[in-house]
């Protein structure tokens, strides 16, 4: 087995005491990166770049010291997405969804534990993927043009019924909205200006970060104001024992393993990402198993399978960076910054060329695994004590973790001005009871549905047919309409059958954190 | 041998270079120096600033590590603008700039700003345009694509990584005006996010031909995945891109360099414009930075001062004319 004893290689490699103890520190910096809202992997990385260049490390060492925060931020974000309800990071958003209610039945030590759990299957079995099916794998992502990537972001809007099913056209409204504000910025078919008014900052669209700040973490510290500081949070109750019971185990295997497969494929498509790979991973197990409707009201799949999704995506995106060059995700694409900064250029011949630095990341990726389950299960006592930090305290760090996070991404005041813009219109949609999940969504893919739409109507001279013309695109496009259609059904067949007075399953529809 | 005697010439004129600036030091040196990066972690600014950023400490030219800073916004409108109102007169800070940076001031995209706001500084190589095809298209030479485009506009998609009138679509375009294609508002470009996922489209079949930069094709080319048509290149270029002959040979005298480089404040000193300058200069000499040109695929171009203020003219005049023909600026 030549792969085997490449991977043997790594772990020399990556055995040494630096190496450990620099993925060691990268887990530990990650985590509680991943875990401050605002600060997720692609800005914790970024962060620490320089930390690598001041200690002089080389390639090796660097980049198993990033890629343990990169891994550790994946696990990091779920703690603040079940302990507050505001992601830790974009991919965890998925996690808010059952995970907060989990803590507010007084299980966040299990959901947590449940969580720990998930990501290291996640991201243990994709770095398994990426070891054996790395070649296979470009190959197929080389089969999405623009038509295919098209399809793909129609079946990812077409499942959003799933998560918002309490009011659909509510849900459709935010998806909109979400659409809309990722228009503004220069076009990048044509460089034409669109919703910009002249202001060279809105150049460049609405960052996505800035947008999640101000909806989920801004707003929240809104609400705190409008309350006076009464009534809200710290109400979560006893967080329950810090372990995850036998039968959860049992319960939620399926959906790991699942959600891996889905969320690593997602993680190899370059442009998609982690967060595409957790909202599919909850939407497919919400479809496949959630029978009683108690999916978004705390159900450990719920948040076992977002979890086990983005971290499984975590080690599908270094697959096109190690293999092509061309990053999965917006943290890979700072990784790859960095080996470029290295002397070291990803692509086809980085196997061939630089074995040492590939098979000793994916070996550090391994051991920092175990760490970060090691550390997590254990430690889940620390962060839990979060939740007794009283909220008159907590709001303010909220509001100033929020500011210092975006503040550090670009060095702007104006996106603190639109953070705040954010920050009231995610208060005004709480009020009016419209999902937060579907905006983001709208914001993060709307540009990207945009140009691969336009992009496969140029190739096709105008053509609509392209975008069913390849079997892989009719298959996405099947997937779609089943996955749109099939909940008006069925949806309407549970809330027929089941008891009158039940609620049927609810998003993150602002609800009021009390 | 002659290798070995030649890099042990460049390296002793090196030495003695870097002693020049450290007597010059005493006029200026600066404080916590910075270079921003118009862009996030992982563009081609980024690069720049970490890249130099790096070198010049490692060769002791700047007595403190150089901070870098990402400010992105408006394809490096934002920071240029915040060097241009607030930063005017500040010793210790470069930006870095490219070829993306001349074509936004020529086609007027950063709003009420144009190049005579700053202080050119110097060039740190630069990245000479390609345009290729998949290793197993029937289209052997740039000639052979140019009339396939000529006969029919609508079977050639040629894929970039920048916008419409950016840097990869004007190659495209001067390379057709240079092949004596009339329409040009008729050619299918199709932008991408970066030449990484332009060369990704190419190899999955989905477009025609690439349009890019050398760096950006290295990796795949070394792979043999894709078929360098020409480089678009004044004459052969050094070492192992030799082989691929120039659009100029093939009877279209197309050239595209993408130059990467730095500009300060337009306030700056005359003493710290100097430092700065001939700090790059000298680490463009460098071992160091040759080794890291050669990793990259950067190609030479060595211009300082008023040379560069020169050169960054002249090519935002070109993209004015050819941005007008196209209709892109009025």
């Amino acid at each position: 087995m030549d792969v085997l004893s490449s991977l043997m290689d790594g772990f020399a490699v990556a055995l040494t005491w630096q190496n450990l103890g620099l993925a060691l520190l990268g887990c530990f910096l990650g985590t509680i990166i991943g875990a401050m809202p605002g600060l997720g992997p692609s800005n914790g990385v970024a962060i620490l770049i320089p930390l690598a260049f001041t200690l002089g490390l080389p390639a090796t060492p660097a980049i198993i010291l990033l890629t343990s925060v990169y891994y550790g931020a994946m696990y990091g974000g779920r703690i603040s997405s079940i302990l507050l309800n505001i992601p830790g990071d974009e991919p965890a958003l998925m996690t808010t969804l059952d995970g907060y209610p989990m803590a507010q039945q007084g299980k966040a030590g299990e959901a947590l534990a449940l969580s720990g759990l998930a990501s290291f299957v996640g991201a243990f079995f994709a770095t398994w993927g990426l070891v054996f099916l790395a070649p296979l794998l470009v190959k197929v992502a080389l089969l999405f043009g623009p038509a295919e990537y098209f399809a793909l972001f129609v079946l990812a809007f077409a499942t959003l019924g799933g998560i918002a099913s309490r009011n659909q056209s509510k849900a459709a409204f935010a998806a909109a909205l979400g659409l809309g504000i990722a228009m503004v910025g220069v076009d990048h078919q044509t460089g034409m200006p669109r919703y910009t008014f002249d202001n060279i900052h809105l150049y460049d669209g609405i960052d996505f970060l800035v947008a999640i700040v101000g909806l989920f973490a801004v707003s929240e510290v809104f609400i705190f104001l409008e309350h006076r500081g009464e009534g809200v949070g710290g109400k979560t109750g006893p967080v329950g024992r810090i372990t995850v019971p036998f039968a959860m185990i049992k319960q939620t295997a399926g959906t790991m393993g699942r959600s891996t497969v889905l969320g690593f494929i997602a993680g190899v498509l370059p442009g998609a990402g982690a967060s595409l790979g957790s909202f599919i991973a909850y939407t497919v197990e919400k479809r496949l198993v959630d029978r009683k409707g108690t999916f978004g009201k705390g159900d450990p799949r719920g948040v076992a399978a977002p979890e086990a999704g983005n971290n499984a995506a975590a080690g599908g995106a270094l697959v096109p960076m190690l293999a092509l060059g061309v990053p999965g995700s917006g943290t890979t694409a700072v990784l790859l910054a960095m080996l470029l900064a290295l002397n070291i250029t990803p692509g086809p011949l980085l196997f061939q060329n630089n074995p040492d630095v590939v098979w000793g990341l994916i070996a550090a990726l391994f051991i920092g695994n175990l760490m970060l389950l090691a550390m997590n299960i254990p430690l889940v006592g620390l962060f839990v004590r979060v939740l007794q930090v009283p909220p008159r305290i907590l709001m303010p760090a909220v509001a100033m973790i929020s500011a210092v996070g975006i503040y550090g991404i670009s060095g702007s005041t104006f996106d603190l001005l639109v953070m705040v813009g954010f920050g009231v219109l995610g208060w005004v949609l709480r009020k009016l009871d419209v999902p937060l999940v579907p905006v983001i969504l709208g914001v993060l893919l709307g540009n990207l549905m945009e140009a691969n739409l336009r992009r496969a109507l140029t190739i096709s001279n105008g053509e609509w047919s392209i975008l069913w013309g390849s079997w892989l695109a009719i298959g996405l496009w099947t997937i779609s309409i089943v996955g749109f259609v099939l909940p008006i059904f069925v949806g309407r067949y549970i809330r027929f059958t089941r008891p009158a007075g039940m609620k049927d399953t609810a998003g993150l529809e602002g609800e009021d954190p009390d | 041998m002659s290798f070995i005697s030649r890099s042990r010439h460049v390296l002793a004129a090196a030495v003695v270079a870097a002693v020049v600036p450290l007597s010059a030091a005493v006029a200026f040196e600066p404080t916590n120096p910075e270079c921003i990066a118009p862009a996030n972690p992982g563009g081609g600014w980024d690069f720049t600033c970490r890249q130099a950023g790096k070198a010049l400490y490692d060769l002791k030219l700047v007595p403190q590590p150089i901070q870098v800073s990402n400010m992105t916004g408006g394809s490096g409108g934002v920071a240029f603008a915040h060097i241009v109102s607030k930063r005017n007169d500040d010793d210790n800070v470069i930006v870095a700039a490219s070829s993306a940076t001349s074509t936004r001031l020529a086609q007027g995209a950063f709003p009420g700003m144009n190049k005579d706001q700053v202080n050119w500084l110097g060039s740190v190589g630069a990245d000479y345009g390609v345009i290729a095809v998949s290793k197993d298209s029937p289209i052997k030479t740039l000639p052979e694509l140019m009339d396939k485009i000529k006969a029919d506009p609508t079977s050639i998609s040629v894929a970039g990584g920048s916008a419409v009138g950016g840097w990869d679509h004007l190659k495209v375009l001067n390379t057709a005006r240079k092949a004596g294609i009339e329409n040009l508002r008729q050619i299918k470009y199709v932008p991408f996010e970066g030449g990484g996922e332009a060369v990704t489209q190419l190899l999955g079949g989905h477009v025609q031909a690439f349009s890019g930069d050398i760096s950006e094709a290295k990796g795949f080319v070394d792979s043999g995945d894709i078929k360098v048509l020409a480089v678009l290149a004044p004459e052969r270029l050094p070492g192992e891109f030799g082989k691929f002959p120039t659009a100029t040979e093939q009877g279209i005298p197309a050239v595209g360099a993408n130059w990467r480089g730095f500009y300060g404040p337009g306030g700056m000193s005359d003493e710290a414009q100097k430092y700065w300058a001939d700090s790059l200069r000298t680490m463009y000499d460098s071992p160091e930075w040759q080794k890291i040109m050669e990793n990259n695929g950067l190609m030479p171009l060595k211009l300082y001062g008023d040379e560069f203020e020169a050169f960054v003219a002249e090519q935002i005049k070109d993209t004015e004319d050819l941005s007008r023909e196209i209709g892109l600026i009025k």
